[in-house]
This record gives C-alpha cells, structure tokens and sequence, in this order.
C-alpha cells in the first residue's frame, strides 16, 4: 500500500512537471504580448516593460524562475489584477468553485445511485426506462442550455429563486448552479449503478446472502451497493475533468466568483502567472484527488491489492 | 502483460470450424520466425498444441478467406437485425439521417424559398430586429421564420443549421483524428506487447489523469485569435488530439486477443512487414467496437466543441456553431428566449440520438461489451 502510493507520487511529480511546461511553451510560443496595445508602445518603453517581467532573459532562465516559483507555491502577481498576488485570487475563488462542486457532486450521488439501484432492481420496468431516459437526457443536454431554461422557469417566469449571483454558502443562490451542474454526473452515476448493480445482483455470493436469509434490503444495502458502486468510484476522476469544464460554464452563466471564471478571463487577458497559478493548481489537485479514488478503491474492493 | 504470456483460444465458431480444416501434417516453421509459447487450451477446445507446427501456406491462405467470408456477412447482417429490433436505437438512427439532411440541403431550400440565408441581414432597418417564431414583421401567422430571427433580423432556421453543418463537421473530423491516433497507437502498443506495450499504454494512463481541457483552452486562446477558418482547425486538432485515449485502449485490447491466431503467422510467414500486419491484417478484424466507440465519441466532441464555443475560444464569425448560437442567445434569452431555446434544442436532440444510436450499436455488434 505504502509502496504503491509512492510510486504513484514519483509518476505524479512528473505530470505536474510536463502539464506546467506544456501551458508555459504554448503561451511563449504563442505570437504577440501581453503588454501589446493598439498603439505601439515607445521602444524605451517596452525594454523597461520586457526588464521588469524578466523577458529579456534567455527561455531557460524565464523558465528556471517560473519553475522555482512554483516549487514555492509562489505563483507571483498577477497583472490584470493589481495588487492581487495569484495566491490570493486561489485563496479568494477557490471556495467558491469547490463548494459548488462537492455540492454538485454529493447531490449527483444520492440521486443518482438511488434511482439506478431502483432502476437494476426492477430492470425493463417502466421506472427503469423513465430513468434511463431521462439520464440519457441529462447526458445529452449541455448544461449552458440546461443552466439558462432553469433560470428563465424558476427566476424569471415563476420568481422562486435568483437567477444569478455568489451570496456564501447557505443560500438560495446556489440551487440553480447546482442543479446545473450536478446533471451530467446524475446522469452518469445513475447509468454506472444501474449497470454496476445488475451486474453484481446476478453474481453468486448475493445468491448466498439471500439463502442465508438476509431481508431484501439488507442485501442490497450492504452486500450487492458494495460491489455495484465500484464503477462509480472508478468514474469519480474522468468526473473530475468533467467537473473543471463544469465550473467554468456554470459560473459563466450564474456570474459566480470562481477559478473556472477567473481562468477564462485570465486566458482573454493573456494574464501569464495567473494561467499557470490556476493550471498548477488544478492539475496538483487532480492527480492528488486521483491518487486518493485510488487508495480508496483499494480499500472497497477486496479484490484489489497492491 | 499478462494477457500476452497466455494467450486466449477463442472459442468462437468461424474459428473452431478454421482449426478443425487445418491439417497438421505440413510441419513447416518459416524461417525467421520466432518460436512462439504454445498455446493454452481450455477443456473442450479442439485445437493444436503447437498451431505453429499446424501452419500450411496454402491451407491457412484457402481455409482463412472461406472462415473470413462466411463470419464477415453473418456478424454484419446479425448485427443490422439486432440493430433494427431496437426502437430507441432506430429511432436515434432516423433522427440522425434526418438532422444531417437538413443541414445539408436545408440552407438551399431556405434561400430559394424566403432568399434568407445565414448571414443575410435584411436591408430595411424595421426588419433588423428579433422577431418570435412563426411571426410576421406585423405579429400575425407567418412560415417566413419558422424559429424566429436573431437580433439583427437573421433567419434563425439558417443559423441553426449552419451551425449544425460546423457541430457535426467538428465532431465528426476530430473524431476521425482520435480513430487515426487511437487506432495507431492502440495497435502498435497491443501488437508489440512486451516493454514497448507497457511504456506506451503507461503514457496513456499518465494523459488520462491530465486536466487537458484547460491546456485546450490555453492553446485556442492564444493561437486562436488570428482567423476564423484557422480557429476550426485548430478545434479540429484540439479535440482529436485529446479523445484518443479510450480508442487506444479499446483498439489494444482487441489486437491482443487477435494477434496469436493463424492468420497473423501465415501473415508473418509469408514475410509481410510489422505495420502492414497491423494496418492490413489486425486492425480491420477489431472495427466492431471501433465503430461502437466513434459513434459515442461524436457527442462528447461536439459537446467540447460548444463548450468551447460557449466560452468564445471555439467557432468565431462569421462561422457558426451550436455553441456560439448558444452563447449569443444566452445573452438576450430573457427577452428573446428562442435565440437560445432553438439551437440548443437541436443540439441536445442530435446528441440524445446519436447516444442512443451508439448505445444501440455497441449491443448489436459486440453483445460481450453490452452492459445489460
């Protein structure tokens, strides 16, 4: 176990390494600058500009600096945002996206395992295919289309709910973004317990729970959900990468202060540092949060071992 | 990899009845060729020990192409019938036909019918204006604009279906990217096995654990600004270049439990190079779930392309695609719903159909990989 989340953190370092590189030489390489305007910019001028950002260096030291930066969780300034450091503008957006995100997330969870178990049980009965459909539905409609219909039923037609807006974390705000984002994943979830469940329920030892004797539910909850809920885990970190996209259109249309917005506005503004903050970041997150899927995986299924 | 240390004896039909025709009494070893571990078989099979021992030239070349025959036309043909017995999947498979029909001839017809076309923006300005769908300039009944007009007086039919025509280009190109990587990659790693196969399939587990959207998003941002039609093909390569990863895996799997039966030696005895083996000889014998998984591929790449769109890093004017459709009309849809309603309705149609076709066609061609 040891050994195996050890090899797994000698991958990992790596990734983060070539990831970084990556973003880093598609901006170098990218033509113009971040300081070009519409007027050109007197040639004093621009020297003082390319001294200050250090881009009068050769490509290896710029890269050396960046690198050293990030190895000390010093992404610098950002320069769209002033006197903003990087760090700040994480410690200030990335409550935001990770509480709808987990939310998003545990919703998509219960709703989702509780109507592909229901669905496994009773499978080509009518609730199994209403289910079906409608996780079909949820797969097949992008959530910017989702996301809007939402708003223009429950804002602005019926007036139940705002339409729009970060308001901290209890608050009615976040029942439209979250239901948003959560109906991709329902949709997966529902389909991987549906089909993980049917799977395990025709296998042998819940042949022998039953003829031990077990009450139906007993069987399903804490013998057949066990082994059904396996591909869920494993889905748990391609749902990652879903999620990140998730963000960004989510808190696009419902105007929330999070990562996903402040990456795309960085991107529009060629802000360097924050970019690579946000995808350093990002990816360290990602495959920390994988190595854990992993540990965990080990942990339901027996059949695993390191 | 353990798969290829034991290789599997199929069990299948076409086979069993190929290894009963071969004879072993021409024990010929090709020159050349690597003695290969013999193969494993279960109680039951009726196969050789040594099937390297069993290789006729001329037996194998007569007894593979007559097997190869017969099981060709069945699998296709089983596979149309269980296709067509599925409701949903047939009726995935019309909409499909249908929605590719109208973005292709629709534009025409629409041009010839009202002389609107996509970009047409009507030159008297009362016109330049959103009007509701089936409405007339003077709010009674009208078929002119059956979804409307956008806020600068554009047919929003022929929006949409321009836009279709890019969605399903960019999905359908960029899928055909993925296949070429995918299939490549996965055949090569599956076929050579051994350290190649654990380095290069390593690279694909290590690409899966990437958040490559964003490096996605970093790439159009910033190469992307400089031409409409540039734009495209980098979203072509973009997307292709990051949905390649299951393909590979899928095409793997498959050559490794193809690559150790008798045509593949009769391939390799009668001296046919290592790519042409895999391009000529494997990989046409492991489309079934190729095709399954380009089909399912085709909507998640139209969904980043309007992911992408939505953002304004994908599709640029005076193209348009579902995703900029959308993104325009997210902007007025409290005022102008059906900017928004109809393109998106459209998209999440073609996508709900071709799901479903995929679904349906990954239980006709291949019942193992039916999940139920």
């Amino acid at each position: 176990m040891f050994r195996f989340i050890v090899r797994r953190l000698i991958v990992t370092v790596p990734m983060v390494l070539i990831v970084i590189t990556l973003t880093w030489g598609l901006i170098r390489l990218a033509p113009g600058n971040f300081y070009s305007t519409d007027k050109k910019l007197p040639p004093a001028i621009e020297k003082n500009i390319r001294t200050k950002y250090g881009l009068d260096q050769p490509w290896y030291v710029q890269y050396g600096r960046m690198m050293s930066n990030i190895v000390r969780l010093d992404f610098g300034n950002s320069l769209k945002y002033e006197n903003e450091t990087v760090n700040d503008i994480l410690k200030r957006t990335l409550p935001v996206s990770a509480t709808l995100g987990i939310l998003a997330y545990l919703l998509a969870l219960v709703v989702g395992v509780f109507f592909g178990t229901l669905a496994a049980l009773k499978p080509n009965s009518k609730l199994d295919y209403i289910s079906m459909a409608l996780a079909m539905l949820g797969i097949s409609v992008p959530n910017f289309v989702l996301g809007p219909i939402l708003v223009l039923v429950f804002s602005l037609s019926l007036y139940w709910l705002p339409p729009a807006r970060w308001d901290g974390f209890p608050s009615w705000n976040l029942v439209l973004p979250v239901l948003t984002l959560s109906a991709i994943y329902m949709a997966y979830i529902a389909r991987l317990t549906r089909a993980g469940m049917l799977e395990v329920l025709r296998s042998d030892y819940i042949r022998t729970a039953r003829a031990k004797g077990l009450s139906e539910r007993q069987v399903i909850v804490r013998h057949a959900l066990r082994g059904g809920l396996l591909p869920v885990v494993s889905f748990t970190g391609p749902a990652l990468a879903i999620l990140i996209s998730g963000t960004v259109v989510v808190e696009r249309i419902f105007a929330m202060p999070g990562l996903g917005n402040y990456f795309i506005n960085a991107n529009l503004n060629r802000d360097e540092p924050l970019i690579i903050g946000i995808v350093a970041f990002v990816s360290i997150a990602v495959l920390i949060f994988n190595l854990l899927v992993d540990v965990a995986y080990g942990f339901i299924d027996p059949r695993i071992r390191y | 990899m353990s798969e290829e240390r034991t290789p599997q004896v199929s069990t299948e039909e076409g086979h069993t009845q190929y290894e009963r025709a071969s004879s072993p009494a021409s024990a010929l070893t090709p020159r050349g060729t690597p003695q290969r571990p013999p193969v494993r078989a279960r109680a039951g099979d009726e196969i050789h020990a040594f099937p390297e021992t069993a290789v006729g030239e001329g037996d194998v070349r007569t007894a593979e192409a007559g097997s190869e025959f017969v099981r060709g036309t069945s699998l296709w043909r089983d596979a149309w019938r269980r296709l067509i017995k599925n409701k949903l999947a047939v009726f995935g498979m019309v909409v499909v036909v249908a929605i590719v029909v109208a973005v292709l001839i629709g534009p025409a017809i629409i041009k010839a019918k009202t002389g609107y076309t996509y970009d047409f923006i009507p030159p008297d300005s009362k016109l330049v204006q959103s009007f509701p769908p089936l409405t007339a300039p003077d709010g009674s009944f009208s078929w002119t604009h059956p979804m409307g007009t956008d806020s600068e007086g554009r047919d929003m039919l022929a929006r949409v279906l321009l836009g279709g025509r890019i969605s399903l280009m960019v999905g359908i190109i960029s899928t055909i990217v993925s296949l070429i990587i995918g299939i490549s990659w996965g055949a090569t790693a599956g076929y050579l096995g051994g350290k190649t196969d654990d380095v290069m399939m390593r690279i694909v587990d290590v690409l899966y654990a990437i958040p490559y959207m964003m490096i996605v998003i970093v790439l159009l941002a910033f190469f992307g600004a400089q031409s409409p039609l540039k734009q495209i093909f980098l979203l072509f390569a973009a997307l292709g270049a990051v949905s390649w990863l299951t393909m590979a895996r899928i095409v793997r799997g498959q050559i490794i439990s193809l690559k150790n039966q008798e045509f593949v030696l009769a391939a390799r005895a009668g001296g046919v190079s290592t790519p042409k083996i895999i391009f000529r000889h494997l990989v046409p014998n492991a489309l079934g779930p190729v095709i399954v998984y380009a089909t399912l591929t085709i909507p998640t790449v139209m969904l980043s392309e309007a992911f992408l769109s939505f953002l304004g890093l994908g599709v640029q004017a005076p193209y348009a695609s579902w995703g900029s459709l959308a993104q325009y009309g997210i902007q007025n849809v409290a005022i102008f719903p059906w900017q928004l309603i109809f393109p998106g309705v459209t998209m999440a149609l073609t996508l709900f159909s071709l799901n479903f076709l995929g679904d349906g066609l990954r239980d006709a061609l291949d019942p193992q990989m039916r999940k139920f």
